[in-house]
């Protein structure tokens, strides 16, 4: 709009599109609302929080072995038994269990987002082969191939991203294929097939675009499970390696040392029980903010 | 499609994926860097190659492959390399027994809870028992097994010293907080899941039809109500089952249990690759045999699904 145009006298009325929509809905959602604060705190905390700490995330404190949490000591989550800070362990825990979690959602929504909106889009043969394919993986205990990998091929935290991640694809391809079969039959895409735009451009153009609302609520449902198998593989001690922790990790520690100081387990549990659980309520809000069967 | 012709299918359909999973397996193992002798002190070449040739290790390794499809084909899963004196058929019998009882019970309490708790929140949606019962369900979906499970030890057995903490020697009073670690996930799942699908059900012209005539709410819920409700509780049996062994891997090392998820971390971290195989290969020849039969269940509760497909 230009700035000359003349402003109309009457109200515009306001846009009720998806995301405005959306975005009304999920203010109103007090749970959906509590966690994103919370996520966005937790977030806040533990990338500054470890620079604010007198206290390395590798360093002893010989005279605090084992100490109970104190306010008075310098160790408010007291220490485990090489009298390193636990808060700053968990913090730090926190960073890679966060960062193992955004980056193999990114893998698994890359690869899913390809793979539904391919099959979908092309349809017929191609579409049947490509999602007997992800029906043939989906039967497979996956969980045990990412043991696997880790126990033969290292305990690489990059491979940890491509395990999991590779894993966590094929819901994500089911569904962004199911939106995609309804999607290519709308008449914005008959336009653009009409002026000869090739395939990949309309699945990159017009398709992919308008599959943003499933894939942000199903982006915030895998982040949880993804952390999961991290701290699944830590506490199997085939995760992340020392000195450098997870919050699977930590509990491992804990739990094995939980009757001399039953903190080692309480803390980091609590953060990790916290943080899934914040991200599957929003997930839940996102998910009934953008459900157009509710309008 | 007839039922006959759709379990036929669905039997055909499954084939393929236990191929993938036996070669994936196969292929994933044997790419691995390092060997399985690798652990013992230097052996001198002539025994390693004997040790190598008695598992067929020096065949080229598709030979290998086609001999281990051959052995799979009649049910044996080859020796274990680490447990010298036992073959894994023989590993296996010893720990799945004490598994199948653990994810059998499990199951069993997630579902005699979840599913009249979640019908209960969804007769009662959006009110305080509603609330709370979704709050604590999705605390159960939040807080990992792996937490859960030291915690109950720490809280039953170190400090309140009602239960033991590890070990099946207690008797039944043994399997109870195992099982309530392993059922918990579940039961929040299956309470989520009970509660969306009564909503959805009860909001159906049927359902207002029987509510019109004054059946009482029971009734309805019984006749009416029950068996579509239960579809996509039964759909979600499948992956509940893949959920539970892979829970009960973490759960047996907790607890000390000598089930087979304690083989496979084992045989994982000790190399013993026709052991790791062997497991993987019978746990997801497991699995896939329990969706087809979750599938032939959906078909019989749902007509529809024979016809769509």
């Amino acid at each position: 709009m230009s700035a000359a145009a003349p402003k109309p006298d009457v109200a515009q009325p306001v846009g009720r599109g998806l995301w405005s929509d959306a975005l009304r809905r999920l203010r109103r959602n007090r749970a959906a609302m509590t966690s994103l604060v919370l996520l966005g705190l937790l977030v806040l905390a533990v990338t500054v929080g470890p620079l604010l700490s007198p206290h390395a995330f590798d360093g002893s404190d010989w005279d605090a072995i084992l100490l109970a949490p104190t306010l008075a000591g310098g160790h408010w989550f007291g220490t485990d038994f090489l009298g390193r800070d636990l808060l700053v362990r968990t913090l730090h825990g926190g960073r890679i269990s966060l960062l193992v979690g955004l980056s193999a959602t990114l893998v698994s929504l890359l690869i899913g987002v390809a793979w539904g909106a391919t099959a979908g889009y092309v349809g017929g043969r191609i579409d049947a082969f490509m999602m007997r394919v992800v029906d043939i993986l989906y039967a497979l205990p996956f969980m045990f191939f990412v043991i696997l990998l880790m126990v033969f091929f290292g305990r690489n935290i990059f491979l940890i991203f491509i395990a999991v991640g590779a894993v966590n694809w094929l819901d994500m391809a089911r569904i962004v294929r199911g939106q995609t079969l309804s999607l290519r039959e709308r008449e914005f895409v008959l336009a653009a097939k009409a002026y000869g735009a090739p395939g990949w451009r309309i699945i990159a153009k017009h398709i992919v675009p308008n599959l943003l609302g499933v894939v942000v609520v199903y982006v915030t449902l895998t982040i949880p499970q993804v952390i999961l198998v991290e701290s699944f593989l830590s506490f199997l001690g085939l995760g992340v390696q020392e000195p450098f922790t997870s919050w699977g990790a930590l509990v491992n520690d804990g739990a094995q040392q939980m009757e001399a100081g039953p903190w080692l387990l309480i803390f980091p549990g609590l953060f990790l029980a916290l943080t899934l659980f914040c991200f599957n309520f929003l997930g839940d809000g996102l998910r009934d903010a953008l459900d157009p069967k509710d309008r | 499609m007839s039922m006959l012709a759709y379990t036929l299918r669905r039997f055909l359909g499954a084939w393929p994926t236990l191929l993938v999973l036996v070669t994936l397996s196969f292929f994933l193992v044997r790419a691995a860097p390092g060997g399985p002798f690798d652990a013992e002190k230097n052996l001198p070449p002539e025994i390693e190659a004997n040790l190598a040739a008695k598992y067929h290790l020096d065949e080229p390794l598709w030979q290998q492959y086609l001999r281990y499809l051959g052995d799979l084909a009649r049910g044996d899963l080859g020796p274990s390399f680490k447990y010298a004196d036992y073959t894994v058929n023989e590993l296996i019998a010893q720990g799945f027994p004490v598994s199948l009882r653990l994810g059998l019970a499990a199951m069993a309490v997630a579902l005699l809870i979840g599913l009249p708790a979640g019908m209960l929140a969804a007769l009662r949606q959006n009110r305080p028992l509603d609330h709370l019962s979704m709050a604590a369900a999705m605390t159960g979906i939040s807080v990992p097994g792996f937490v859960v499970a030291p915690l109950l030890i720490l809280v039953f057995a170190v400090h309140l010293g009602w239960l033991p903490a590890g070990g099946l020697d207690g008797g039944l009073r043994a399997w109870v907080l195992p099982v309530t670690a392993l059922a918990l996930p579940l039961l929040a799942y299956i309470a989520r899941l009970t509660r969306a699908s009564l909503i959805e059900v009860w909001r159906s012209p049927f359902i207002r039809t029987a509510r019109a005539k004054g059946l009482p709410v029971g009734l309805i819920l019984i006749r009416h109500a029950l068996k579509p409700t239960l579809l996509p509780v039964v759909s979600f049996l499948g992956p509940a089952l893949a959920g539970v062994i892979t829970g009960s891997v973490v759960i047996e090392a907790i607890f000390g249990i000598p089930g087979l998820g304690r083989y496979f971390v084992q045989g994982a971290l000790n190399r013993d690759y026709t052991l790791v195989m062997g497991v993987v290969v019978f746990y997801g020849a497991l699995i896939i045999a329990f969706n087809f039969l979750v599938d032939l269940l959906y078909a019989l509760l749902d007509p529809r699904v024979r016809y769509g497909a």
